[in-house]
């Protein structure tokens, strides 16, 4: 693996965690029910500490993460998108972290390297993400009529941002192909748990395929970064 | 009531003065005075309140932390109020109340919490400044709460004070970078501390002639020191603490007064506190709304977890 590839990998996949953190961290004080505040916080805690030791791989990680403008960030644009409803979140938490432990799984069974390291310490906490998602996802699609049809609307909703979690990350010897058609069986199962369907609209448009991974977002991913940026960029070199 | 029963009664309070007297715990099958009983669930479930509003004034500040670290130790921070919430409604719920009970009281406006919190959070300073003195009341507050009477309570405390000395701690440590950091940064630290002091001394409650409860919790040994004598042992640890911060404390009648062995301060603005403990404060109205609106957004959410545990023969949660 070439030190760009590498580099390259470590900062797609450490904007995303560092993205889908922050979108849980906006969770804090809004949750429903006082343990989803420390479930939702704990997750937004493990994906933070992902992104730092990505980041640090990269570079200096508080710079990466405060002053690179949006086109600059790799993560996939189903991290960016907004919290929504509780359903939103835990349909953007079972699509993103069922895609993280099957490629983390994959790249700490490979063995070498920093990303394996990483990925073997953190594939404990998303196969964590993962089962919070599902029960969630049982519970809201099998629960009542009102939260089946949020589940349902929130699944569809999300459906066309996944296709771009399958497009190859340089620097990653992945099978993309079975890494997808594993996502598949798994998110198959547990929605055909939960009573609900498999959303049936396309998985990769021109745009979203593999857009995040080349620095293009959607439109709430800028306000979201001017937010977290903010502080930081009025202080120039100061530390905190 | 017959001769039996009131005999029961005396050996009831007899043994439960008994058992206060000789710093034994109480637990909660024990026979209790319906006094002591309906004190602590108001004390312990304000309490529990106090640490889920107080979650708000420092979240606000998560999405905007200045440096990854520094959001990593607020996250866990506000997780962690999010968990002693927890364990102090369950230490409630050993009373014979129930934690929707008591949130319905704090949604309704019929029980309170911690003024403090009813404070804005202007700057990143605000965060530092609350985690030094906000949580440095807390814990001068908590730590005789160790050895409360009330089993429950006592132990819940002791897990809740070893976090919160760490996140003030950490609080301090925040405030240190800020005031050797940049000229701005040193000015938002002491406009934080300027802001937070007196509603932190305001913490520990009335002076002692004209607070309520006072006299009869120290007798039932839930409360071990007066508000007063708190209030002074917090301005004796803050006032050194403040120099090796670099930073000021905003009363010009500080000062040490060799004759007491103590800090003589200032007087505090006691309308202002019962002015935000009547919902007058500046956050008041704003807190209770996020707090409602949360739980109200939340209902369906809470509604589907039961039903699907209904169906599935779960234990309903």
């Amino acid at each position: 693996m070439t030190a760009t590839a590498h580099t390259a990998a470590a900062l797609a996949l450490g904007d995303d965690a560092l993205v889908l953190s922050h979108r849980l961290g906006e969770w804090a004080g809004h949750a429903p029910v006082l343990e989803e505040e420390v479930a939702l916080a704990n997750i937004a805690l493990d994906l933070l500490g992902q992104a730092r030791v990505l980041l640090s791989l990269v570079g200096d990680e508080d710079e990466l993460a405060y002053l690179r403008e949006e086109r600059a960030f790799r993560n996939v644009q189903l991290v960016e998108q907004p919290n929504g409803d509780f359903a939103h979140t835990i349909a953007r938490q079972l699509y993103f972290s069922t895609y993280q432990r099957l490629l983390y799984g994959r790249l700490a069974a490979a063995g070498a390297g920093d990303l394996a390291g990483l990925a073997a310490k953190a594939v404990k906490e998303v196969a964590y993400h993962q089962d919070h998602a599902e029960q969630w996802t049982l519970r809201l699609g099998d629960g009542t009529p009102e939260s089946h049809d949020r589940m349902r609307q929130a699944c569809t909703a999300l459906w066309r941002f996944t296709g771009e979690l399958f497009q190859p990350v340089a620097g990653l010897d992945v099978d993309w192909q079975e890494l997808e058609s594993d996502w598949l069986a798994s998110v198959t199962a547990v929605l055909e748990r939960a009573t609900l369907t498999v959303p049936d609209g396309p998985r990769t448009g021109a745009w979203s395929a593999g857009a995040g991974r080349q620095g293009l977002h959607t439109e709430s991913f800028g306000r979201m970064l001017a937010e977290m940026q903010h502080l930081h960029r009025s202080h120039p070199g100061a530390s905190w | 009531m017959t001769a039996v029963t009131a005999d029961t009664q005396e050996a009831h309070e007899a043994a439960f003065d008994a058992a206060v007297a000789a710093d034994e715990r109480i637990e909660p099958r024990d026979w209790m005075p319906e006094a002591y009983r309906a004190t602590l669930v108001r004390q312990i479930a304000q309490h529990a309140h106090s640490e889920i509003i107080g979650m708000q004034p420092e979240a606000n500040w998560i999405t905007r932390a200045p440096s990854l670290r520094r959001k990593a130790i607020l996250m866990a921070k506000v997780q962690d109020e999010a968990g002693h919430g927890l364990y102090l409604y369950s230490a409630a719920e050993t009373l014979g109340t129930s934690r929707d009970e008591l949130l319905d009281k704090l949604h309704s406006g019929r029980q309170k919490y911690s003024s403090i919190f009813n404070y804005p959070t202007l700057t990143w300073a605000d965060v530092g400044a609350i985690g030094w003195l906000v949580d440095g009341a807390a814990i001068t507050n908590q730590v005789p709460l160790c050895r409360c009477s009330y089993g429950p309570y006592a132990r819940a405390m002791v897990r809740v004070c070893k976090e919160e000395s760490f996140h003030q701690r950490q609080g301090y440590e925040s405030l240190l970078a800020l005031s050797r950091g940049t000229p701005e940064q040193h000015a938002m630290a002491q406009d934080a501390v300027d802001r937070w002091w007196w509603p932190s001394l305001m913490m520990f409650g009335p002076p002692d002639d004209e607070s309520a409860h006072s006299a009869q919790s120290m007798a039932w040994k839930i409360k071990r020191h007066s508000n007063d004598e708190l209030r002074q042992r917090f301005v004796d640890i803050c006032v050194p603490q403040a120099e090796a911060l670099g930073l000021t404390l905003p009363d010009p009648d500080l000062k040490w007064n060799e004759e007491r062995g103590h800090h003589d301060f200032g007087p505090i603005d006691w309308t202002e506190f019962r002015d935000v403990l009547k919902g007058n404060g500046p956050c008041n109205e704003q807190r209770i709304t996020q707090r409602r609106r949360a739980h109200e957004e939340g209902a369906w959410v809470r509604e589907a977890a039961a039903a699907y545990a209904a169906k599935h023969g779960e234990a309903n949660s």
